[in-house]
């Protein structure tokens, strides 16, 4: 009877989304202040729903209910607890249903902390919301019913859920990154809004900034944690792969880094304002692109979810409607937006819109990589290619390795003009002093010197440097939004020196080895003691032990482990590592090569910690802005001409 | 207000985008695409022929051409659900289906095509389970597409009904022999 609930409730939920997009606009074309003033509470109707509906299918699992196929093709009683709730959006359905649950929670979001809107603007915001909603609960029902019944005939049992899924990383992966995608409909929502009444001022500017920093550090956290799961899980040390659906997260984080600075120039001097609304747009698309990517199958990758032609088409049309229809929206009415700042060549103005170019090349590159086997495949008429990390590589690196320059010197520019003074005479000992110190440690650590690298890590340092003289040099911090800054960009240039470094400078070796055979590995000395069998709740595993040492000393013994999942009929690599701030010692069991014999993986990686805890600083930089105090003051909507001149 | 045509830029990116999309869904088989379970040879057996007690079957029986193995059982209510769709697919097509009788009783199986037809070039006895434990099959039926290499292709969990045929599998199997045909 639950499941029945659950689906019921998403029913009405359809209901009320659709109730959602159709009164307020109603109530705005009317005049009517009473329908425009419906939003807030439908749209607590809405989240109230859908939390009962996701609330019945955590249930379903909860209870091992192996009648709805869902539960039955992705739990198994034997399955522990916390992965029996994390299997609720283990695949489609259910992830979809946790998409159009945060979805409605942002909606309820935007209906609660929005004093500074106007009536009218409130109401057309949540009306596009609503819209949103509506297609992706449409979708939910009409295409991925996570609440279907195997009735009469169920299986006794489930078939378990993907054992590469069953770890902490994957709890908590899927619901950042869908806080992410999801959050970037609030800006889009505005920027469709204040497009229909073809204002478009500083206060729009400034009502997108706190939710696009809050949905960005949210999509930031979720490809972190990615990434690092993919880093310990996958088996293959390696932390990012170019897969089609990492780039698919990529691109809205690239564009949303993009339309983070634009919104600054726009809100604070007036300009680029038709271009920050397009990248508003094209954020919002490229996550909705990404979501097409994933569950339609056109693309393949590791990630992908198992797949229905109807939903790819149902996607498809979405796209088209949502995204279509903004860019349309945007042709006709976009004209009448003028941005009337002048700006000199190094003024902040400058800086940002050469921030912007190059963020938007660098997705380009991603997309067009991404999509390359596609559009091969269509023009060849079936023909197969792949585009790999050499591509992305070459193209993609030297694209950011320019912007990182530009952020070294951007954060102390100033608006329409900044003086040679700022940039270079207050600065030139430490651009001096950093590529020598930077050398020099180079020279005493590691064997020979790499150039590239050395010029990435200079950059990286050079940022870092700057950034710590003006906050010493500044005294105190003068707001949230600048500490958030200095934290996010300090954040990029700690994740710059991680890759770089480990780029560079780790190393790795595929090696059979005996019980009692020992491997010496850039100074340190693996011996593998041996392997046993070992059971876990829905596993049996080959766990092997090797202690490490160096100089003689003990450093840590690493247990990795070969486990067979018997109801998935799965074997995974489950490895071992010794975590450091300086350097990871990293063992992966592989395949049994012999009577005792085992093929195994040792990879020693300096720094390789650092890219995951840049990627932690940057989300808090973001979240660490929404403490601004401006955001919450309740202010009238600024006009077009009396545009706020701070820093 | 002046229109400007440059806005129409970012509208045309689009639709070239989702023209190519399109095309590329159309031109793909979703099915094919790799997971966790298929794309992996099928499990090597040596198991007993159902009718000729004698006869050792193997995988390499399999091989040759795209086929089904259909996993079933006399106790299994859905395997009678199917059967008809099985029997119809034998007779219409020359796609051969292979049946794996899991945890049965030989008697008993036989008497159960006898009174139902056979749709099976032929049946291996697995009455230990053992092909089926290999196989991951959690429950009867279920109905792999194997290549002409005997690798499985597609796995599909349930009885065939005439809509999981003609939606699931026909593309499947057509698309398979497409690839070997040219």
């Amino acid at each position: 009877m639950i499941p029945e609930f659950g689906h019921f409730s998403l029913i009405l939920a359809l209901g009320l989304s659709l109730a959602l997009a159709v009164l307020p606009a109603i109530g705005v074309y009317r005049r009517d202040a009473l329908l425009m003033q419906t939003g807030p509470s439908i749209a607590t109707g809405l989240f109230v729903f859908l939390t009962f509906s996701f609330g019945c299918l955590v249930y379903s699992f909860l209870q091992d209910d192996f009648s709805v196929a869902y539960v039955a093709n992705n739990s198994n009683s034997a399955l522990p607890l916390q992965y029996k709730i994390s299997a609720v959006w283990g695949a489609h359905e259910g992830s979809f249903l946790l998409w159009t649950l945060i979805a409605s929670g942002w909606t309820l979001a935007v209906a609660a902390f929005s004093r500074g809107l106007t009536f009218d603007m409130k109401a057309r915001v949540l009306s596009v919301l609503g819209l949103l909603c509506t297609g992706f609960a449409s979708f939910l029902l009409f295409t991925s019913n996570p609440f279907a019944r195997n009735l009469p005939f169920h299986p006794a049992d489930g078939a378990d859920l993907n054992p590469l899924l069953q770890d902490f990383g994957l709890i908590v992966h899927p619901p950042m990154l869908y806080m992410g995608y999801v959050g970037f409909a609030v800006p889009f929502a505005l920027a469709i809004a204040t497009l229909t009444t073809g204002r478009l001022d500083a206060a729009w500017a400034r009502w997108s900034r706190p939710w696009t920093h809050a949905a960005w550090a949210f999509l930031t956290v979720g490809i972190t944690l990615g990434s690092w799961w993919a880093y310990y899980e996958l088996g293959w040390g390696g932390w990012w792969f170019w897969d089609a659906v990492e780039n698919a997260s990529f691109m809205p984080w690239l564009v949303g880094t993009a339309l983070i600075h634009s919104l600054a120039a726009s809100e604070k001097r007036g300009v680029f304002k038709r271009w920050t609304v397009l990248l508003a747009i094209s954020t919002f698309s490229l996550s909705l692109l990404g979501a097409f990517l994933v569950r339609s199958g056109v693309l393949t990758s590791v990630h992908a979810f198992a797949v229905d032609p109807s939903r790819g088409i149902f996607i498809l049309v979405f796209l088209v409607l949502v995204i279509g229809g903004s860019l349309t929206l945007y042709a006709f009415k976009a004209s009448g937006i003028k941005s009337e700042a002048q700006f000199e060549w190094n003024s902040r103005e400058a800086m940002l819109m050469i921030n912007n170019l190059l963020l938007v090349v660098a997705t380009a590159s991603v997309l067009l990589g991404t999509l390359y086997p596609l559009l091969y495949e269509v023009i060849t008429d079936g023909k197969k290619i792949s585009v790999g990390p050499p591509y992305f590589n070459r193209v993609f690196v030297p694209i950011v390795c320019l912007l990182f320059v530009a952020m070294m010197v951007s954060p102390f520019s100033r608006w329409r003009k900044t003086s040679g003074d700022v940039l270079v005479r207050q600065h030139w000992p430490y651009l001096l002093a950093t590529p020598v110190v930077v050398c020099l440690v180079t020279y005493l650590v590691t064997t020979g010197i790499d150039l590239i690298a050395v010029g990435v890590e200079t950059l990286a340092v050079w940022i870092l440097v700057l950034l710590a003289r003006h906050w010493w040099q500044a005294g105190s911090i003068s707001s949230a939004s600048q500490l958030g800054m200095m934290l996010a960009h300090a954040g990029i240039a700690v994740a710059i020196l991680g890759v770089v470094v480990t780029i560079t400078y780790s190393e790795g070796r595929d090696v059979r080895m005996n019980p009692g055979d020992s491997l010496e590995l850039a100074g340190y000395e693996f011996t593998f003691e041996g392997v046993q069998k070992v059971r876990g709740p829905n596993y049996l595993a080959d766990q092997a032990e090797f202690s490490v040492l160096k100089d003689g000393e003990f450093v840590a013994k690493l247990r990795p482990e070969k486990r067979f999942y018997s109801v998935a009929q799965n074997v995974m690599t489950e490895a071992d590592m010794d975590a450091g701030l300086l350097r990871d010692v990293y063992v992966a069991l592989g395949e049994k090569v012999g009577a005792s014999a085992w093929a195994v993986r040792v990879h020693v990686k300096p720094f390789v910690r650092w890219i995951w805890l840049g990627g932690l600083l940057i989300a808090l930089g973001g979240f660490v802005t929404l403490l601004d105090k401006r955001y919450r003051r309740v202010t009238k909507p600024v006009s077009n001409n009396a545009v706020g001149s701070s820093v | 207000m002046t229109f400007n045509k440059s806005l129409l830029i970012p509208l045309g990116v689009f639709a070239l985008l989702v023209v190519f999309l399109a095309l590329g869904f159309r031109l793909q088989n979703p099915h094919l695409l790799p997971s966790v379970l298929i794309d992996k040879p099928f499990p090597e057996f040596e198991l007993k022929d159902l009718r000729e007690t004698g006869l050792l079957r193997t995988v390499a029986d399999l091989t040759g051409e795209v086929s089904l193995v259909n996993v079933w059982a006399t106790w299994c209510p859905n395997c009678l659900v199917e059967h008809p769709e099985l029997l119809r697919i034998s007779r219409e097509t020359d796609l051969p289906i292979y049946g794996v009788n899991y945890n049965d009783d030989n008697e008993k199986a036989l008497g159960w095509l006898a009174r139902h037809e056979n749709p099976y070039e032929f049946s291996v006895v697995d009455d230990k389970g053992t092909l089926a434990i290999d196989l991951g099959v959690y429950g009867a039926p279920e109905t792999f597409v194997l290549d002409t290499r005997g690798v499985i292709r597609f796995r599909h969990v349930g009885p065939v009904t005439p809509e999981v045929w003609r939606e699931t599998l026909l593309p499947v199997v057509e698309h398979l022999q497409g690839i070997s045909g040219g």
